[in-house]
């Protein structure tokens, strides 16, 4: 079943004093109910472009825009507002968890815009998010008490705790070293797969990208489909170098860990 | 359902806002929760002010609307004769169907105390007075008509008198003597506030009781002085105008040739003709606050304004987890509105400790006898003008909040 769908979409910007800048063109894409799909591509390449389209932050120049049947431009504001909030998770390079609050608190934030049921469970809700992720024991830590791992997997009970269809991560291990990043990835993976969430990463880190089942590259405002091994080659992976990376494929977790699956066990209390 | 959940959910964003920005908040908003305790208290100044000029003026002069009739004599000739005038005034007070009326007399007798006869203000009445004149019995009660059938006079003292009297309990009937014609006990059934250090040894009787007892000898001559009470009748204020003229009439047709009726009214009403006495005070102190209001407003709105754009990530990410822009706008709103509501109570309940205190309440009422309570109006005010604010306050900051591109904000 199609949960998105891209038909020629295009984004331009005009500017003053100078040609209309084209950052997207022609995009075609069909995301599937429990999809995972990579796009790489370099800086300015548009992909922030292209997830502002996907997480209804924007609209296309042209082209359509389907989202679970509905057509972008039948949506108002508010409804695209809210279908967002129900629909759809964010996780971001930065973490950007809400400075001041507690984990649970961050958690807790998409659960102010729920509706009632979910609203007046919120922190059970949140607790039990925060437990999957293998955070059960810190709900009442503040962001600069915890490590970029736990941050991250902050960010990622936080994008999931409204049950979304689709989750968008945007560069999601960019501020984190390579290996608490595949953790964090087999987190995510595993976390979605199970909620049956389709999940496109945006990324330029070839691990990252090697996770997906699908895999797309940006260049130039261009979105074309590749095999995992040209999308991995596109860029030098960030953070390591080619010959000391892992495998796309193989597990990044060391032998003598558990499995990586996003149940708490997976965490056993480690700081990643 | 929906709506209750969003303004509560509205309202626990604006509460976690303010709980991890408490400094900011706290500093913003010291100067409307001053404002508010000086906009309160003014309010509430004025309004305990007039509470109690209001009652002291319905005390000697009676409640809107209280007329009186006094009966003179053009001629000089004629001896004042009170049972003649008061048949005269019961008549007309029938005739116009006013259910509240009164005689008064003020005048003085002796009366027998432990320290020795003394001689004192009396005042005679009927029991219709009390509730024309709104009297406050502290102890006791004021007279019922039974009172009229009693051996022993009834009558209620000041507390002077009281004290006088060694404070006795009621319950005892405490009596004492009354010198006149025919001389009697007087036994105390109540005791009114006034009170001016023991210097305020007074009484009130019934009218009939006073005449019965005779302080005033009749017998002392043609030229001896007969006192003539005046009559009072409590009137609807809407009737007063029309009644005031017919009632005198009525009484000088009974009363025959020579008989003068002067009609008066006294009451505050009648006197200030809707003029506020407290108005200039109260303008004056009410804008000094309203400026306090607005300055801490204005502090508020400068405050938001940076912490907004300080925020701008924060909405960002707070509308991609589906906050529409209503919402947003909303929610910074309503954490000015939530701080200075705060700020607010703590200003409303300065005020109420302030206006507490009998020392400040001294000042305002000279014979204060019981501090009154805190007008709820005041307190409703200063939470009102205090929400007003964070909602002006709010706005600004607010409309920028809304202003804000999601994706562009994160990734500031």
């Amino acid at each position: 079943m199609t949960l998105l769908r891209l038909e020629q979409v295009t984004r331009t910007v005009e500017l003053p004093d100078a040609e209309p800048l084209h950052i997207l063109r022609g995009v075609d894409l069909e995301v599937e109910v429990g999809d995972h799909v990579s796009i790489v591509g370099r800086s300015g390449s548009g992909k922030s472009t292209l997830l502002n389209l996907l997480g209804l932050l924007d609209e296309p120049t042209s082209g359509r825009l389907v989202f679970d049947d509905v057509p972008l431009e039948r949506m108002r504001s508010g409804q695209r507002d809210r279908r967002r909030g129900r629909d759809v998770g964010f996780i971001f390079q930065q973490f950007n968890l809400l400075p001041g609050r507690s984990a649970i608190e961050n958690v807790v934030t998409p659960l102010l815009y729920a509706p009632p049921a979910q609203f007046w469970r919120r922190r059970r809700l949140a607790a039990d998010m925060l437990d999957r992720v293998g955070l059960g024991g810190r709900l009442d830590a503040l962001p600069t008490q915890l490590s970029g791992g736990e941050q991250q997997r902050v960010a990622i009970a936080r994008a999931l705790v409204r049950g979304p269809r689709l989750i968008l991560a945007d560069e999601p291990t960019g501020a984190l070293d390579v290996e608490t990043g595949e953790r964090v990835m087999a987190l995510l993976d595993q976390v979605a797969e199970d909620s049956g969430a389709a999940l496109i990463t945006i990324t330029h880190d070839r691990n990252v990208a090697a996770l997906a089942r699908r895999h797309y590259r940006l260049d130039a405002g261009v979105l074309t489909p590749t095999d995992a091994d040209v999308a991995v080659g596109a860029t030098v992976p960030v953070g390591t170098s080619a010959a000391a990376a892992p495998s796309p494929v193989a597990p990044a977790w060391p032998a003598a860990s558990s499995p990586p699956v996003a149940m708490p066990s997976a965490f056993p209390g480690e700081r990643l | 359902m929906r709506f209750i959940t969003s303004i509560a959910a509205a309202l626990v964003e604006a509460w976690g806002e303010l709980r991890v920005s408490r400094l900011r908040v706290m500093l913003s908003l010291i100067g409307v929760a001053v404002a508010v305790a000086a906009l309160t208290a003014v309010t509430a100044l004025g309004a305990v002010a007039e509470q109690s000029q209001r009652e002291q003026q319905e005390r000697y002069q009676g409640r809107p609307a209280l007329l009186t009739f006094m009966p003179s004599d053009s001629t000089g000739m004629k001896s004042p004769d009170p049972s003649l005038t008061t048949t005269a005034f019961q008549d007309a007070a029938d005739r116009y169907g006013i259910d509240w009326t009164s005689r008064v007399l003020q005048d003085s007798g002796s009366v027998e105390l432990p320290r020795g006869v003394t001689e004192m203000p009396i005042m005679a009445v009927d029991p219709d007075y009390g509730t024309m004149h709104r009297i406050a019995v502290r102890e006791g009660r004021w007279f019922d008509a039974d009172d009229a059938d009693r051996f022993a006079p009834a009558v209620i003292v000041s507390t002077d008198l009281w004290k006088e009297l060694g404070s006795p309990d009621l319950r005892t009937h405490p009596h004492f003597e009354l010198s006149g014609t025919s001389p009697s006990t007087a036994v105390v059934i109540g005791v009114t506030g006034e009170t001016c250090d023991g210097q305020c040894l007074s009484m009130t009787m019934l009218y009939d009781d006073f005449v019965k007892t005779g302080f005033t000898r009749i017998d002392d001559g043609p030229g001896a002085y007969i006192p003539q009470p005046s009559y009072e009748a409590w009137v609807p204020p809407s009737t007063a105008k029309k009644l005031m003229p017919r009632i005198a009439s009525a009484m000088s047709l009974a009363l025959g040739d020579g008989w003068q009726i002067n009609p008066s009214r006294m009451d505050y009403a009648a006197q200030l003709g809707g003029y506020d006495p407290y108005l200039p005070l109260k303008l004056a102190v009410g804008g000094i606050a309203g400026l306090v209001l607005l300055l801490g407003a204005l502090g508020l709105v400068n405050i938001s304004l940076v912490t907004v754009r300080y925020r701008v990530r924060e909405i960002g990410i707070r509308r991609s987890f589906g906050a529409t822009a209503g919402r947003v706008f909303f929610g910074v709103m309503m954490e000015s509105v939530v701080a200075t509501v705060v700020a607010g109570l703590i200003g409303v309940a300065i005020a109420v400790a302030v206006l507490k205190n009998p020392t400040v309440i001294g000042f305002i009422t000279s014979s204060v006898q019981d501090v009154p309570p805190f007008p709820i109006s005041a307190a409703l005010i200063g939470l009102g003008s205090s929400a007003a604010v964070g909602a002006l306050a709010g706005l600004v900051p607010a409309l920028v909040a809304v202003r804000v591109k999601p994706i562009d904000a994160i990734r500031l």
